[in-house]
């Protein structure tokens, strides 16, 4: 064993300085995420984009903003991705009339450069498609997160809902906020970390959850703050074991899986990070502060032996 | 927990040698075999591709088809007698002014169901045309336009045929397994897997290719004639409104070489109908000037040395053998009811998708390893149990997206690797429920069976939200993403079949050789 666990963590002592720490990175993140936004991708905010690679390793990236300013493009950003000559360029503008458009600037910059230059990907989105894409990538973050809710509401009390659903917004925010800080951008696959965020710290949670609605069943006398505490302390293990092993196969994505899956693996990577913190120091303590009891297990008892 | 019936070993072993013939399947070329051939897709960002979604702009057709109306319209109410001032169209609407005392008389036909100018839909149970009448004091002014169902159908006729245009001229060009799919009332999608350059396909998709003969005019007169210029330079001359014969009537057209100037040419074939039209135009109109003109710019306008009688004829112009060829394709395929426009594009090269499936495998590699050794770090021989679980939970995955002949994407693979890591979870809980058991209870059996029941309920809930949001992530996603759900939700299911069948049972067998001994968890 590299770090033995302590199997009797007052987690409940931390609770307050925690919730505290949380609150303050969530104002931190609505803070950033209105004054600096979000680093849109095409997929959101409609462009051009071009992963190009040259074919000799003298043009720099210089040049290429050159050879882009040249060409009258308006807003265009040049930067390094991945191997040494390749690039992700970003065009703001949209010409969806020019059917030559990208042919075009490939002669010019190939021309420029002096070099072949091989687009490796492109991609054109309309406004119409990105305002698409937007609302529905906002609809299918909104509708997990009530899939979320009403599944947890019918499994366990609606104080667990509540717990649980309050732990996802919190990451969400916190991971939208962090992406904003670093400029990191977002794009569809980020949506799709997004949700998968959703489902793991909700797996996290409910985890947790079942053995503080199992240890309530057991134990009639202990007051609640003891029993959430004695529940994490009991799933520590899992919680730690499951994270480790997801977060290794995240890592290898990471610095293994290519340029293109980078932003998406960091966004997992945070998300199982705050996700798993969450579980214990967010969706828990707002069972304690709900006053969920003994009495609220056993109420759905009554109603089924009523029935 | 740790009984297995005969019959209940049999499925469970049937089941993973079953799904694991498709997973190997994948590693050979079997294609004669019509269960084995089935394979895992590669999406467009793996083996490199275009994908392109264009929308129908349906205004003009509309537009025209109004036209259309204005003329029958003044016929009929001619015919029925009813007076009118004046009959226009403006921004999609056509305004009629008729006698107060015709009203009537307008409103009975116009809403006869079997009248000639506004068909009733009776799926929809509405008009094709919609009509507002507003009061003045000697006549009445009727504004018609379609009805939101006259649109509809007029959406759907144009898409059709659209998409029908798109697939002919997609299939000449012989891309290898292009996908051509509607979407939604105004929409078309195409994938074209290896394409790496869609510049020609895109070239040809953005003509309507609406091909007409027409005679120069040399007096210009403005409501027969219009100045049209040239495709390939700023001239313009004046043509002409009425159509002498239109691209409808074209049977074949094939690029050839001019065997005097060595040009490349196009040269065509009318039908029936076409070739009576243009002999008896070309007869009388020798030594005119004969344009002919695609999507309102003129290609080329030869002199009309003699008649052509056969229905055969070709066109020079300032042409490659490659735009002879395109402009072949065009004709051939016919014309587009409807201009498209491209509102997405995404390409991708065929070596950034090697490179991608080359970084995908390696990180799944890499991950599955670093998983397996924790676990067995953790747990030693449970964790080699947990291993092998992982093992097979792999193969079942891709035997099943096999069978689904899913498409595996990038982020597909980032959910298979996020499976390994997630996977072990189930087996996780168990393991540290049955430690936690094995503190009370006395018997292994008994602490093996507990765990296993009291882990049930937690490793439910925790699969099935994650499986709540890999359905949302199916239904809403787009492209990769989708990939990335379908891998992610099979990968739930697999784990969920890892853990309560497989991993159980060999934990079964080596619980029940080891009734009395300690068992180290």
């Amino acid at each position: 064993m590299i770090f033995k666990i302590n199997k009797n963590i007052k987690f409940s002592n931390f609770y307050k300085k925690f919730n505290i720490l949380s609150l303050i990175l969530i104002l931190f993140s609505i803070f950033i995420l209105f004054f600096k936004g979000l680093n849109l991708g095409v997929d959101f905010k409609g462009g051009t984009l071009i992963e190009l690679r040259t074919e000799n390793l003298g043009p720099n990236i210089a040049e290429i903003r050159q050879s882009f300013l040249r060409m009258n493009l308006g807003d265009v950003s040049v930067k390094k991705f991945g191997k040494k000559n390749d690039y992700i360029v970003k065009i703001e503008l949209i010409k969806n009339d020019d059917d030559n458009f990208i042919k075009s600037i490939n002669d010019k910059l190939s021309n420029d450069l002096g070099s072949v230059v091989n687009f490796r990907r492109v991609e054109n989105v309309g406004p119409k498609v990105s305002n698409e894409l937007m609302k529905d990538g906002l609809l299918a973050i909104s509708i997990s997160l009530a899939a979320m809710l009403f599944y947890i509401w019918i499994r366990f009390e609606w104080q667990f809902s509540l717990g649980a659903i309050i732990a996802l917004i919190h990451d969400v925010i916190i991971t939208v906020g962090i992406f904003s800080l670093l400029s990191y951008e977002i794009n569809l696959s980020i949506v799709a970390a997004v949700l998968t965020i959703v489902g793991y710290s909700m797996n996290d949670t409910v985890v947790i959850f079942d053995r503080v609605r199992e240890n309530l069943k057991k134990y009639s006398k202990i007051p609640t703050i003891e029993i959430s505490d004695l529940s994490i302390n009991q799933t520590l293990s899992r919680t730690l074991i499951t994270s480790i092993t997801t977060l290794l196969a995240l890592f290898s994505i990471y610095l293994f899986g290519g340029a293109i899956l980078k932003g998406f693996s960091f966004a997992m990577i945070m998300g199982v990070i705050i996700g798993t913190y969450s579980s214990i120091f967010i969706a828990t303590p707002v069972l304690n502060y709900m006053g969920v009891t003994q009495k609220t297990i056993s109420k759905e008892e009554d109603k089924i032996i009523e029935n | 927990m740790l009984y297995f019936s005969k019959l209940k070993l049999f499925t469970i072993y049937f089941i993973i040698i079953f799904l694991s013939l498709f997973s190997f399947a994948n590693l050979i070329n079997n294609d004669d075999n019509f269960l084995l051939s089935k394979k895992v897709n590669l999406g467009l960002d793996l083996q490199g591709g275009s994908y392109l979604l264009l929308e129908v702009d349906s205004n003009p057709a509309i537009k025209e088809k109004l036209q259309n109306k204005i003329i029958s319209l003044r016929k009929i109410l001619k015919d029925k007698n009813i007076k009118f001032k004046s009959l226009k169209l403006e921004n999609n609407l056509i305004f009629i002014k008729i006698l107060k005392s015709d009203t009537e008389n307008f409103y009975n036909y116009f809403h006869d169901k079997e009248n000639l100018i506004n068909p009733y839909f009776n799926n929809y149970g509405s008009y094709e045309m919609d009509y507002s009448i507003s009061e003045n004091e000697s006549d009445n002014l009727i504004k018609i336009k379609y009805s939101k169902f006259g649109i509809i159908e007029i959406k759907k006729t144009i898409l059709e045929d659209s998409l029908e245009i798109v697939r002919r001229r997609v299939d000449e060009v012989g891309t290898k397994e292009p996908t051509i799919l509607r979407r939604g009332n105004d929409r078309i999608l195409i994938e074209l897997p290896g394409l790496d350059d869609p510049n020609r396909i895109k070239n040809l998709l953005g003509k309507t290719a609406n091909m007409t003969f027409k005679l120069v005019s040399d007096t210009e007169n403005l409501f027969g004639s219009e100045i049209l210029s040239y495709e390939n330079s700023d001239d313009k001359i004046n043509v002409s409104k009425r159509v002498i014969v239109s691209g409808e009537n074209l049977i074949n057209a094939q690029p050839r070489f001019d065997n005097q100037t060595n040009q490349a040419i196009v040269s065509f074939t009318f039908d029936r109908a076409g070739a009576k039209k243009f002999a008896r135009a070309t007869s009388s109109n020798v030594g005119k000037r004969l344009a002919i003109v695609l999507d309102n710019k003129i290609i080329s306008a030869p002199v009309i040395r003699e008649p052509i009688l056969g229905g055969d004829g070709q066109i020079s112009g300032d042409f490659t053998f490659q735009s002879a060829t395109d402009l072949a394709l065009l004709l051939r395929s016919g014309a587009l009811p409807a201009p498209l426009n491209i509102i997405e594009e995404r390409t991708v090269g065929p070596d950034l998708g090697e490179d991608s499936i080359k970084a995908g495998a390696i990180s799944l590699l890499i991950g599955f390893l670093l998983v397996i050794i924790y676990m067995f770090y953790k747990y030693k021989l449970f964790g080699i149990i947990a291993d092998l679980s992982l093992i097979v939970n792999l193969i079942l995955l891709i035997g099943i997206l096999t069978i689904l002949e899913a498409t595996l994407t990038l982020p597909g693979i980032a959910g298979i690797i996020l499976t390994v890591g997630m996977a072990v979870d189930a087996n996780v809980l168990i393991f540290e429920r049955i430690r936690e058991e094995m503190k009370i209870e006395k018997s292994n059996i008994h602490a093996f069976d507990s765990g296993y029941k009291k882990a049930q309920s937690a490793i439910l809930d925790a699969n099935i939200t994650t499986l709540i949001s890999a359905i949302i992530l199916f239904f809403l996603g787009s492209g990769p993403v989708k990939g990335f759900a379908v891998t992610l939700g099979v990968g739930i299911i697999t784990t969920l079949f890892c853990a309560y069948f497989f991993a159980r049972h060999l934990t079964a067998v080596y619980v029940m050789k080891n009734k009395e001994n300690h068992i180290n968890l």
